[in-house]
């Protein structure tokens, strides 16, 4: 992440403290508890967040003298096995409406998640974009490597559809187990492109991003949620609560992420 | 006098209890631990195995493609390795050369290293922008990434050292007076090499094999990166286990179970044909 | 055969852990020679030079007039291309290998096909009173029968020299007296040179022509069995062949042989000399015998042990010496460690022979 990036996201905190400093956070589940937050509050969040999480949690334990925000950070499906089979997490935040289902099938959801961010889609290139990339059709040219994420993971299961979309019939040259190894493909310079999310894109300096329209149908909703099995149900509300707010808004936002459909 | 059948049996199989008894408690304790260790995993597998819709899975699309490919990949990498792991291993035991020491330390570099690291180093080396890949891929038209030339290349990075420290134990081991015999009979080098020292240290070669075999089976991090997955050229057994546990259990737990039973099999099959000690 | 010429003709100098070995043979054709010596003489590395297992330092090989190492002259031939064969002390059989294509195995390096080569090993088998073991693995063999099919292992590729280093000492007492006897049959009939290394006397006195001993790298004594047996020249042969053995000087029918101690001996003597005789010749009484022989001294019993049938015992004093006695005299005189004797030496059972002209001691 790049420093002058950080810089908003600092605003906004500070905003978020005076608001707090004045004795009424506008979200009607925080405000309640700001009191009475304390301890440990463990964090399994989608390796997407990674970055914009960190930031995050530093600002929520500066609101909330006393607490500690430790994160888990992996790739959804795998975060989603983990809290089946019993680890011990208090709040879980999915890059895919997929494995929240997982959870939630399961009964480890404490309530209905909801819909905290929406990534896109974009064509991650090297930053001189050397094959001149505008569009998903300039990728079936012959010669062109692409890599995508496998169809069971997350961003696999987005590219698929846009790529359905768009009635382009491309043939990757693999199907990566996770964004970051589609990422690492580009950035090794062994494929010339990758169908990635656009914050992945933004978080590496040496790739730049080229959207394309029918990313429009394939948008990817990040859920998140408490988790019955909280050890620290106040804390976790909280930070679900200040995730959704406008300071953590803000901070998700600078990080490439969209805003999720109002409503 | 005349000692019933049943009587010497009896008489045996209590000698064999006595001989049970004076067995070391504090070895058999830590054995049995370490056997439950192991083996409780599997059981967890196979506990977990959705038994009912077994035949279904079984021949879902791709499960068979990827098992093939698996056992040709690690079949093929396990040869590369023999061939070149061999050698390497006679001149580790067979040759004092400076830096001997260092060059030892070198050939277990891919057991400490991260079988992912592992893959970004070889795609530095053989990828499009790699030390050597750009020159193979100009001069022979070679590209390995991607590839399921480039899957072997990648297990037998990663099982290369399995082979060679076996046989290079088994090299240390060996009766050096036999090539000497073989040589007072007008035996060249090589000819030693191939019909003496060879046939002597098989035991060995083969267990390294078979070691090497198992590492290359369950290859992962290292194929993934350096060959990508891609269904039918690149994707291996773990690496279709390895997706299955992102959208289905149950369906991991089967392709797991499947590549168990197939190695285990081979292996045992192996076993019984080439391992039999005296 | 021409003594001028022989099969073998070397100098072995290399080094050994301890010390350098210094030895020259000459073997001639038909001749079997042993090289016998104590444990770490150097035998053993004598037979590595000679089949070019380990290089001279010094000296050469030369087997029927051709150099096969040299290294003044820079010149080394390595064993595949010596016609030199081994016989390995524990026989040295390729364990994957069955008695037949272990015999075959010289045969095919050295061109033949494999029909013919295996022809030859089967010959070979049959010579040694194997034929009805060729499929049998060396481990399926007894000893005497490895060692066997070892001697006809080396003997297939018909070499120049034939080694043999310890043939019958891993071979229990039955075994290694019928193994001699076959042994000493194939020697016999092998036209060509032969060494035979061993520290068994009696291996060596079966078996060889001729005897070169070597202690400490250096051949102390060669000759025939009877001359060496008869006149050994140091303290390790004499006990080889069981003879008491002293140095002296010889002074016509006397050798002085040091604190004040003078042999009579039978035969004429002068100057630098050694004077030997078997324990069974001393005689051991209570007290000075009187009109007795006159080599006669006082002694300490510092050792008993069971000789055959006897005691012998060892004894301390002006001449350390072995004596041979009956279990009943021993008891009479209670021979027991640190009882002290009188021991006596007949002239007529004393061999006094010069200790110069010929490879002595130091």
């Amino acid at each position: 992440m790049r420093p002058p990036r950080r810089l908003p996201a600092a605003v906004a905190a500070l905003a978020v403290l005076a608001l707090a400093g004045c004795g009424g956070a506008d979200d009607p589940s925080s405000g309640a508890d700001t009191d009475t937050v304390r301890g440990t509050v463990t964090v399994f969040a989608a390796a997407s967040l990674t970055e914009s999480f960190g930031t995050l949690g530093r600002q929520f334990e500066a609101a909330h003298p006393g607490t500690r925000v430790t994160f888990n950070f992996a790739g959804s499906s795998a975060l989603a096995t983990q809290i089946t089979q019993g680890a011990p997490a208090d709040v879980f935040a999915s890059a895919a409406p997929g494995p929240m289902r997982t959870v939630t099938e399961a009964g480890d959801a404490a309530g209905e998640p909801a819909v905290f961010v929406r990534n896109q889609l974009v064509i991650a290139v090297p930053k001189e974009n050397p094959e001149r990339v505008t569009g998903l059709a300039d990728l079936i040219r012959p010669g062109t490597k692409v890599a995508l994420c496998a169809p069971q993971v997350p961003c696999g299961e987005a590219a698929g559809k846009a790529l359905d979309n768009s009635g382009v019939r491309l043939t990757p040259v693999t199907l990566e187990q996770d964004v970051k190894g589609a990422l690492a493909k580009v950035k090794l310079g062994e494929v010339d492109a990758a169908l990635v999310y656009r914050t992945d894109v933004r978080a590496t300096p040496e790739l730049t991003a080229v959207e394309f329209p029918e990313s429009a149908g394939a948008v990817n909703d990040y859920p998140i949620v408490v988790l019955t099995a909280a050890g620290n149900p106040a804390g976790a509300r909280a930070f679900v609560a200040y995730v959704r707010s406008d300071a953590g808004r803000a901070v998700l936002t600078d990080a490439g992420f969209q805003p999720p459909p109002v409503g | 006098m005349t000692v019933a059948p049943g009587t010497v049996r009896r008489s045996d199989a209590a000698r064999r209890r006595a001989a049970a008894g004076r067995l070391p408690l504090a070895l058999l304790v830590p054995a049995g631990l370490g056997l439950l260790f192991l083996v409780l995993p599997l059981v967890g597998l196979l506990a977990r195995a959705p038994w009912t819709t077994l035949p279904q899975r079984l021949t879902a699309p791709g499960v068979l493609t990827a098992l093939r490919l698996s056992v040709q990949t690690a079949t093929l990498a396990t040869l590369l390795c023999l061939l070149l792991g061999v050698p390497l291993a006679w001149l580790l035991a067979r040759v004092d050369f400076p830096g001997r020491r260092l060059v030892r330390a070198l050939v277990t570099v891919p057991l400490v290293l991260p079988p992912v690291v592992g893959g970004v180093a070889l795609l530095l080396v053989f990828g499009r922008r790699g030390l050597l890949g750009g020159w193979l891929d100009a001069t022979f038209g070679i590209t390995l990434p991607f590839s399921t030339t480039g899957v072997v290349v990648a297990e037998s990075f990663v099982a290369m050292p399995f082979l060679v420290i076996a046989v290079e134990g088994a090299l240390r081991g060996a009766d050096r007076r036999y090539e000497e015999a073989a040589a007072t009979l007008g035996a060249g080098r090589w000819t030693t090499f191939t019909h003496v020292t060879l046939p002597l240290v098989a035991p060995g070669v083969v267990a390294g094999a078979v070691l090497c075999w198992a590492r290359a089976l369950g290859e992962f991090g290292a194929t993934i990166t350096f060959a990508g997955n891609y269904p039918g050229r690149t994707q291996t057994m773990p690496l279709a286990v390895y997706l299955a546990l992102e959208t289905d259990l149950q369906a991991a737990v089967v392709l797991s179970l499947i590549l168990l039973t197939v190695s285990v099999g081979i292996l045992a099959a192996l076993r019984d044909r080439w391992v039999t000690g005296p | 055969m021409s003594a001028d010429r022989p099969l073998l003709d070397a100098h072995l100098v290399a080094d050994q852990h301890a010390f350098e070995l210094d030895v020259r043979l000459r073997i001639a054709a038909g001749e079997v020679v042993a090289l016998l010596g104590p444990n770490g003489a150097g035998k053993t590395t004598a037979l590595r030079v000679l089949a070019g297992l380990h290089p001279l330092t010094a000296g050469h090989v030369t087997v029927a007039g051709v150099d096969l190492d040299r290294p003044d002259r820079r010149l080394f031939v390595p064993p595949e291309r010596r016609r030199i064969g081994v016989v390995f002390q524990d026989h040295l059989l390729f364990p994957h290998l069955n008695a037949l294509d272990n015999v075959a195995f010289g045969p095919r390096r050295h061109g033949l096909d494999r029909r013919a080569a295996r022809a030859r090993a089967a010959d070979w088998l049959d010579r040694v009173g194997l034929d009805g073991y060729a499929r049998r693995r060396p481990r399926q063999l007894s000893g005497g029968q490895a060692q066997r099919v070892a001697l006809a292992r080396a003997l297939a590729v018909d070499p120049a020299l034939l080694l043999l280093d310890e043939p019958l000492a891993a071979l229990d007492a039955r075994t290694r007296l019928e193994t001699r006897t076959e042994l000493h049959r194939h020697l016999t009939a092998h036209r060509n040179a032969a060494l035979l290394v061993t520290h068994d006397p009696l291996d060596a006195l079966v078996l060889a022509d001729r005897l070169v001993i070597v202690e400490a790298g250096r051949v102390v004594q060669e000759g025939d069995a009877a001359t060496v047996t008869a006149r050994p020249r140091t303290d390790y042969v004499a006990h080889l062949v069981g003879l008491n053995l002293h140095r002296g000087r010889g002074e016509g029918h006397t050798v002085r042989v040091g604190a004040g101690l003078a042999l009579t001996t039978a035969d004429r003597v002068t100057g630098d000399a050694f004077v030997a005789f078997p324990p069974a010749a001393v005689a051991l009484h209570a007290g000075r015998p009187d009109g007795s022989p006159r080599n006669t001294w006082p002694a300490t019993v510092v050792g008993v042990q069971r000789h055959g049938d006897n005691l012998r015992i060892q004894l301390d004093g002006p001449l350390g010496v072995a004596a041979d006695v009956t279990p009943a005299a021993a008891a009479q005189l209670r021979l027991v460690p640190g009882q002290a004797v009188w021991a006596a030496v007949k002239a007529a059972e004393t061999r006094a022979y010069p200790a110069g002209g010929g490879p002595g001691p130091g």
